[in-house]
């Protein structure tokens, strides 16, 4: 493997698709700066769109006011997915992507929460702990106003529990099946008991009277819990490094499972945090085989392209911007809307008659947008544009059948770069 | 969890992988099942309707005189005047309007009860469990991918109209077929030797780009079903539902509506996945259930009165199950956590209506749950022979258990 290989295949991974002259610089950096330079926004908090924190209407509201306000939740979230998508579009490090994959995580939808800014107070809360050891990411993700009104949290209650929120948190989030019971899910649920959720505030608190504060025993440990202890018991669990190695790796390796190896290595630089996770990741032996394997996501495979195209979509008319969220919605990937509590698929999921067809349609869409990209590969030679194509893109290299497909469109350099958006190569990486 | 789609089993499962890939398990056309008339086996039909999410079969199928069911769940129990009685004590849920009737005709077969050991309460896994037909160890077949390998392997024969493969219909030599109900036109200017060309298979490429190129190549088998034989069924289609990763089935009405149209064209298809998905209700439990269950009552008795009235249709057999059940007790958000064993819903050719297997106590309860009566693999067995004609102990693993009308 090549040195710009190599580069490429980081950065397509821990970051939204390179720029052809991001791998530029980093083929002349080499591939430990470049990774030591990616992973270095991890961490940072960032300034939020301002919007109204807006709550539910008052108890008795009318129907045209509780209309009103569905309708003002709906655009403020068209607001903060624009957001996001601007973010990933223009930030260049591994801090959108981990982000991005936090969310896919703990995976809570917009669907239910109905507030934007819930959902990008759980976002900040990715960001400011999603590349640290992962105690203080679950001590907060137990407070978390939007998770806890998307698994009925605030309805479980020392009176009877429910324990939707305690089950998903051990099986999704931080154990994965098979490293609790039953039992462990019912004392969970108690020791979640009594939080509630004020919309307007924006916050989280537990009320003592609802709270059940008998002991249990949890995971093997009898005793009084309560959030923090709960999380440090579930976050030292044996099964709770791999389970979250497994889960990054599915995301950035490869579709298929880590080896016991390369899941032990992951596992043991995790307890770090999850940065140095990311970092085992990419330095593993077993990352550089993967390059082909992993089926772009959705939102991967759109924001890597603007990316490459040079396009901002927080700058685009209104018109544009609702065309790109289309686009997602039609792959089957909007932010702020995962499908369930257990995210989005992973691999060949992805890969269907419907999404292939949208490729192509969308590939023509971005293009559109694209003037300067067009204008350069019309300013190249004929015979060098597929070349000059998969440069952008940031493809290694175009199997025959595609090259043949592309060099029949080369005379026309917009029908070539939406062909090549569209190509099986672009759709995975 | 708001809404439980079929998707996030998927991706749970890993179930669809390496076998039903390789097998190239794929899209097809409306119009290649509608080919494929006048082939059809002599023989019965299975469809199969998934409620994704785990319905609550003691709101479903209602103990409502066992005074223990009402004092478990204050707020969320149906009484008497409410319920749509049967007999022997026990009623429908009031969405079930359509399937009361089919009840009274002795054309519904309610088997209560079924379930399987030490069960899981999670969706993912029981949901595995009940697709893979292996309680012990989910394996990576499906129950009735394995019947497809048996009967030759023709995707065909077995088929789904949701954008993705169920587990279900994922074998080991073969896979079940997924059958689009949209419309895939083509964007302007791309044209067949685009798809062509994508569509060809590349020596060396990885299992995932080839599976990319292979989609460009199920593409072009999909052309020209706007102005085909399909054309009724794509204006059924509503906008909004197709997304391009199984995500969202379309409404059960338009799935049952081209089960229907396959049915009465003599398709050889002789096994039909359908789904419904959003019945985990852990809070404000009894509208929601009452309208989903509403959302199932009035397309699947509207497709059982409608299959009864032509040939073919007098071959069909539908089964309705769920992952799982409810916990018995009621939680303190009007709605009921997971539990386990619940009804298997049987209607259709041979189907003897009438109650089945023994109902599960509500007071001797495993760890506040309901024990099961009936394993699902005697359920699965009684299909596998008496409607598609094949050894149950071959596709069950040596399951010996049958259940039987009698």
């Amino acid at each position: 493997m090549t040195e710009r290989v190599a580069v490429s295949h980081l950065l397509r991974r821990l970051t939204f698709g390179p720029t052809a002259a991001e791998v530029d610089a980093a083929e002349r950096a080499g591939a430990g700066a470049t990774l030591h330079k990616v992973l270095e926004p991890i961490g940072r908090t960032v300034e939020l769109p301002d919007l109204d924190p807006g709550g539910t209407p008052p108890k008795g509201a009318s129907r045209e006011e509780k209309q009103k306000a569905r309708q003002a939740a709906r655009a403020q979230l068209t607001t903060a997915t624009r957001w996001w998508l601007g973010r990933m579009a223009t930030e260049s490090g591994a801090a959108e992507k981990l982000t991005f994959f936090w969310h896919g995580h703990w995976a809570t939808s917009a669907q239910k929460v109905r507030s934007a800014p819930l959902m990008l107070a759980q976002q900040q809360t990715f960001r400011r702990y999603g590349g640290g050891a992962t105690g203080p990411l679950v001590r907060a993700m137990l407070r978390d106003p939007a998770l806890i009104l998307w698994l009925d949290g605030q309805k479980n209650t020392r009176k009877a529990p429910n324990e939707n929120l305690a089950r998903e948190l051990m099986e999704l989030f931080t154990l994965g099946v098979g490293s609790y019971g039953e039992a462990d899910v019912k004392a969970g649920a108690r020791v979640l008991t009594g939080w509630q959720v004020d919309r307007a505030a924006g916050t989280a608190e537990l009320l003592p009277r609802r709270h059940d504060d008998a002991p249990v025993t949890l995971l093997g440990s009898t005793g009084r819990f309560d959030v923090d202890s709960y999380a440090d018991l579930l976050v030292r669990h044996p099964a709770h490094a791999p389970f979250l190695a497994q889960r990054l790796w599915v995301r950035y390796g490869s579709g298929t499972a880590p080896g016991p190896e390369t899941t032990a290595r992951l596992a043991a630089a995790g307890r770090t945090g999850t940065s140095a996770m990311l970092r085992a990741l990419a330095t593993d032996p077993a990352f550089a085989a993967t390059t082909g394997q992993l089926v772009k996501q959705p939102v991967e495979w759109l924001v890597g392209a603007v990316r490459q195209l040079g396009v901002n979509p927080a700058k685009l008319p209104e018109n544009k911007q609702k065309q790109l969220l289309a686009g997602l919605r039609a792959l089957g990937q909007v932010p702020f809307r995962p499908p369930s509590v257990g995210g989005w698929p992973v691999g060949a999921a992805w890969l269907t008659t419907s999404s292939a067809r949208s490729r192509l349609q969308h590939g023509q869409t971005l293009t559109a947008l694209a003037g300067a990209a067009v204008e350069d590969l019309a300013d190249t030679g004929r015979d060098d544009r597929v070349e000059a194509l998969g440069r952008l893109l940031v493809v290694d290299a175009w199997t025959d059948r595609t090259a043949a497909v592309l060099r029949a469109a080369a005379a026309d350099p917009r029908r070539l770069l939406a062909l090549g958006l569209a190509s099986p190569e672009y759709a995975v990486h | 969890m708001d809404t439980i789609t079929r998707r996030r089993f998927l991706t749970a499962s890993g179930v669809v992988g390496a076998g039903a890939l390789a097998a190239g398990g794929s899209a097809y056309a409306l119009r290649d099942i509608l080919a494929t008339a006048g082939d059809r086996e002599p023989g019965r039909i299975l469809v199969l309707v998934t409620l994704y999410g785990g319905n609550d079969g003691l709101n479903t199928v209602i103990p409502y005189t066992d005074p223990a069911y009402a004092a478990a769940r204050p707020g969320l129990a149906y009484d008497d005047g409410q319920v749509l009685a049967l007999e022997d004590g026990v009623g429908l849920n009031p969405g079930l309007k359509g399937l009361h009737k089919l009840y009274g005709d002795q054309r519904l077969a309610v088997v209560r009860g079924v379930g399987y050991p030490k069960p899981d309460r999670s969706h993912f896994r029981s949901m595995d469990i009940w697709q893979t037909a292996a309680p012990e160890r989910p394996g990576t077949t499906g129950w009735l991918g394995r019947w497809l390998d048996t009967a030759g392997g023709d995707p065909r024969l077995a088929i789904s109209f949701e954008p993705v493969l169920p587990p279900l219909l994922a074998g080991a030599t073969s896979a079940g077929a997924t059958v689009p109900g949209g419309a895939l036109t083509l964007p302007k200017g791309v044209t067949k030797p685009v798809l062509d060309g994508f569509g060809t298979a590349a020596a060396g490429e990885s299992p995932a780009q080839a599976r990319a190129a292979g989609c460009f190549a199920d593409l072009v088998r999909v052309q020209g079903l706007m102005t085909d034989v399909a054309a009724e069924a794509e204006e059924d289609d509503a906008e909004g539902q197709a997304t391009a990763t199984g995500g969202q089935a379309p409404p059960l009405d338009q799935q049952l509506a081209l089960v229907a149209r396959c049915v009465e064209a003599g398709a050889a298809t002789r096994v039909y996945s359908v789904s419904l998905g959003g019945f985990d209700l852990h809070a404000d439990e009894k509208t929601a259930q009452e309208a989903l269950l509403t959302k199932l009552d009035k397309p699947l008795a509207a497709f059982v009165e409608r299959m009864a009235g032509t040939k073919a249709g007098r071959d069909v057999v539908v089964a309705v199950y769920s992952e799982f059940g409810r916990r018995v007790k009621a939680n303190a958000s009007d709605g009921t956590d997971h539990g386990t064993a619940s009804n298997v819903l049987l209607l259709g050719a041979g189907i003897k209506g009438g109650l089945y297997g023994e109902a599960p106590s509500l007071t001797d309860l495993d760890d506040g749950d309901l024990r099961h009566t009936v394993d699902f693999r005697d359920v699965y067995a009684m299909l596998l022979a008496d409607v598609l004609g094949a050894d149950p102990e071959r596709i069950l693993d040596g399951w010996r258990g049958r259940l039987t009308f009698s």
